[in-house]
């Protein structure tokens, strides 16, 4: 059976060049990079080259760049550090609903810290406006932090902007860029960000290497602390070989970038054409300014987790935001964000492209999706609308 | 994550669709948090001739619904009424646990059912 891999927001295989570099610091330059001999020497210098090459891929300086083991590490890096760097300027923190469970689960650990968190709304296409971002500014605000792009509907927010008002405050802006770096032009200086976070196996590097870009001058309190390692900012030993793959993936990344997108925007077109000739199937997430490999919908009548089952079983992977697909069990925060109501957010299906999907898996993929579909409204009592649809009350679930 | 019995259930479930000439039909749950259940009973000499089911939900619940259906027909009613959550998952050889509550309806809008068509008989 075919595989065809439509996840690539939940993460990226390994680029094989990426491997290739990787390998020889698992064998032979096993050093630890303090050491002052040579395989130490050698793992240093492999680490130095690859912030190098994650500072190029996003238009920062190699000091700017502080490796991290996930993109979650990094938010939780930016926010609390930050935060615990500023107290005595203020106390109050903006960001969006939107936001990854890192930044958001971060803010409200912030909260119970005695700071004080406002959750700017979005539009229907899930953009932040940032005539809110101005007007919640108040005297204590020190930090904003707004997701550059959204992992769930892909779209892409008025980060430059926001950055601007951040700038022309005083404030400091952090974004969370884990979804966009390495599949759009990602620029901290035209972006005004502070600080951004990154990771790696969003751009074909491993799991386990990511980094948080901090601008020259801003204070962060680590969150490790322990030895020297990134400046004293980031104790712990380095995972070296995960960093060389990180450092790999940005040089292709940004080697890579335009024929990236020039070839996978058009299959993406292409599945979102199709996948709306069918009948009360309604695209996430803004129609232009949104990720260009990224596909998020909402099927009406059907559940979001039978349809990756079947999707699945047809050797098609991909995500949803159901409540059901969740461990949760609740629908996405981003679905109800921007107005999609909670039966409706149930049938939410995310489809993420990368580099090696072809047009062959399209044409697979729009001619399975809508089976898939009337197959599961086959079995929907709700196939003819959603009347009668108030049931029991959620409670009786739970 | 789920057993390769619930996989069959929901890949090819059994008894899918509307019953118009039904004796007794049963809703339980709501789209809005989870899963929708609609059980369709046909009755004869307080004996459960066929049944039938409509889903809305995840795997594990449309596997239920499957199940469900498939162990009520042929039972007497007060059979029926002793299928249970637990009884249902062993069925199926187990469900994840946080799909036991939110997902394992299949009993609840059986016993409805059965309720719809005992009231209808007064």
């Amino acid at each position: 059976m075919k595989k065809i891999y439509l996840d690539h927001v939940a993460t990226n295989p390994l680029h094989p060049e990426v491997l290739d570099a990787m390998l020889p610091y698992f064998k032979e330059h096993y050093g630890n990079p303090l050491s002052i001999y040579e395989p130490g020497m050698k793992a240093r210098e492999a680490i130095e080259n690859a912030r190098e090459s994650a500072a190029a891929l996003i238009n920062a300086k190699p000091k700017e760049i502080i490796f991290t083991a996930s993109g979650a590490e990094s938010n939780n890096f930016a926010l609390k550090g930050i935060a615990y760097a500023g107290q005595g300027k203020g106390k109050h923190i903006i960001v969006s609903r939107i936001e990854h469970h890192s930044i958001l689960n971060t803010a409200r650990f912030l909260e119970k810290a005695g700071f004080a968190v406002t959750y700017l709304p979005v539009d229907k296409n899930g953009a932040v406006n940032p005539v809110d971002v101005d007007k919640a500014i108040t005297k204590e605000t020190i930090l904003i932090s707004i997701i550059h792009a959204s992992p769930e509907i892909g779209t892409i927010e008025p980060v430059a902007e926001i950055g601007q008002i951040a700038r022309e405050n005083g404030i400091i802006f952090h974004t969370d860029a884990v979804s966009s770096v390495g599949n759009i032009p990602v620029d901290v200086q035209s972006l005004n960000a502070d600080l951004l976070s990154f990771a790696a196996h969003q751009f074909y590097g491993p799991k386990g290497a990511a980094a948080l870009y901090v601008k020259e001058g801003i204070r962060i309190v680590p969150l490790i602390y322990g030895g020297i390692q990134e400046g004293g900012r980031r104790a712990g030993t380095e995972n070296v070989p995960a960093i060389v793959g990180m450092g790999k993936a940005a040089e292709l990344a940004k080697r890579d970038m335009q024929k990236r997108i020039d070839h996978i925007s058009p299959l993406r077109d292409k599945l979102i054409g199709n996948a709306l000739k069918t009948d009360k199937v309604l695209l996430t997430g803004h129609p232009e300014k949104r990720l260009p490999n990224h596909a998020s919908f909402v099927v009406e009548y059907i559940e979001g987790e039978a349809m990756l089952l079947l999707l699945a079983a047809k050797g098609i992977y991909s995500a949803s935001g159901s409540a059901c697909s969740s461990k949760a069990l609740k629908a996405s925060p981003v679905l109800i964000s921007i107005g999609v109501p909670a039966h409706l957010a149930q049938g939410s299906v995310v489809f993420t492209l990368g580099e090696e999907t072809t047009e062959d898996d399209i044409n697979y993929f729009n001619e399975t999706f809508p089976q898939i579909i009337s197959r599961l409204r086959e079995i929907s009592p709700y196939a003819k609308g959603w009347e009668g649809m108030e049931g029991s009350a959620c409670t009786a679930q739970k | 994550m789920y057993s390769a019995k619930v996989m069959d259930h929901f890949t090819n479930p059994r008894n899918v669709g509307e019953m118009p000439d039904a004796d007794g039909i049963g809703t339980e749950g709501n789209p809005v948090c989870g899963d929708v259940m609609k059980i369709y009973i046909k009755v004869n000499d307080d004996k459960i001739t066929d049944a039938k089911f409509q889903t809305f939900g995840c795997g594990a619940a449309i596997a239920v619904s499957s199940m469900v259906t498939e162990m009520a027909k042929g039972m007497t009613l007060d059979e029926a009424l002793k299928i249970t959550k637990a009884s249902l998952a062993e069925a199926l050889d187990g469900l994840p646990p946080q799909k036991m509550h939110c997902s394992n309806l299949g009993a609840d809008a059986l016993h409805k059912a059965i309720e719809d068509y005992r009231n209808k008989q007064k």
